[in-house]
């Protein structure tokens, strides 16, 4: 077995429809709880090599909320959601009315940003569980406001360990015409990569 | 202090003499660890993730292959293995579940590991910054050997 697993475009494909649905149902529940229409950007699929992880959402110094989940169950990996401070206080104004600063942020705004991640993440597993069968379970969510190099590296770590690439799975949500900045990570180890592969149809060997 | 800045991102090692200044941003669980000779001025940083690569060939994403490799590639710019001291920083635990598991304390395991290879390859620890639940970025200075750690919740700290 090799450590170096590329996606052809036929699997990038399948997994994209994969993160679109599951991202659609995760957009359902995110405006069921904002009372607002909350769509969703088409995710993007990347194989991304491990150096390149810490600046994906940016500058590795900038300070965002990562909320993560740890997956288990016939599928395991993460999912994690980083929140940029814009965001941050933006849902803290639509859900709680009110003005904060992140580095302000107290119990109840971590609360509404671990609640909001476990309703997307738990509507992203459903629907990507009843798409395969595969059987994934979340944990209760982990919390940190800190900077994103820290979070996004120390999280990739337990998907580097078969390879020096990471899939995700990355979502955006629009609140309108406003963009709501907001990454959504799923991050397969690779063994449940191809578990999930083999349940749309692909053969392993892929 | 030094001008000069070079990234050295995750998974990537380098090694300068002054005025460079060796910086990674971002330390989560993983560690950046740093080793000087003070004599030859031979500066080197090495950013790693996990502690063992079983044989794998990515040097510097592992603290059993990187750090050695660091140490030559030191040596190559003409510093004495004799004069080495190291200074550690990172190895942090960013999120708790409540729950304890092996893959979060990957911070503490990298910072054993660190110290593990060195006393192995008998280099001094002066300093050392690590555990906790946050992140750091580091500066590591050519010129004088100093390490500056800022991090979002606490004050920053010179090593």
């Amino acid at each position: 077995m090799t450590d170096d697993f590329t996606l052809d475009s036929i699997q990038e494909d399948a997994l994209k429809e994969v993160g679109n649905i599951g991202a659609g149902n995760a957009a359902t529940a995110f405006s069921e709880v904002l009372d607002r229409k909350i769509e969703i950007d088409v995710p993007s699929v990347q194989i991304i090599p491990l150096e390149d992880v810490s600046t994906i959402t940016g500058s590795e110094e900038d300070h965002v909320a990562g909320v993560l989940f740890n997956v288990t169950g016939q599928g395991p990996g993460n999912i994690l959601f980083i929140f940029p401070s814009e965001s941050i206080k933006y849902l803290v104004k639509v859900v709680m009315d009110k003005e904060i600063e992140p580095d302000e942020m107290g119990e109840m705004e971590v609360s509404l940003l671990k609640e909001l991640g476990n309703i997307l993440s738990g509507s992203y597993l459903k629907s990507i569980g009843d798409m395969t069968q595969i059987n994934m379970i979340q944990s209760i969510p982990g919390f940190s406001y800190d900077m994103a190099g820290a979070i996004l590296s120390s999280t990739m770590i337990s998907a580097s360990k078969t390879g020096d690439n990471v899939l995700l799975i990355e979502t955006e949500f629009m609140d309108g015409e406003r963009k709501i900045e907001g990454y959504f990570f799923f991050i397969p180890q690779l063994e449940s990569l191809k578990i999930i592969l083999n349940s749309l149809g692909f053969d392993n060997n892929g | 202090m030094g001008n000069e800045e070079i990234r050295i991102k995750m998974a990537e090692y380098h090694v300068a003499k002054p005025p460079h200044v060796l910086v990674t941003l971002g330390l989560g669980s993983c560690i950046g660890l740093a080793l000087y000779d003070k004599y030859s001025k031979v500066s080197g940083l090495i950013h790693y993730m996990l502690p063992e690569g079983n044989g794998k060939k990515n040097t510097a994403k592992y603290a059993d292959t990187g750090i050695p490799f660091l140490i030559e590639e030191m040596i190559k710019l003409g510093a004495k293995k004799r004069n080495l001291v190291a200074k550690i920083v990172g190895g942090a635990k960013m999120f708790s579940f409540g729950d304890e598991n092996s893959v979060m304390n990957i911070g503490q395991r990298n910072a054993k590991a660190a110290k593990k290879i060195l006393k192995k390859e008998g280099i001094r620890i002066l300093a050392e910054d690590t555990g906790a639940d946050f992140g750091r970025t580091m500066r590591f200075y050519t010129d004088t050997g100093e390490v500056k750690v800022t991090s979002y919740k606490r004050d920053e700290l010179i090593i």
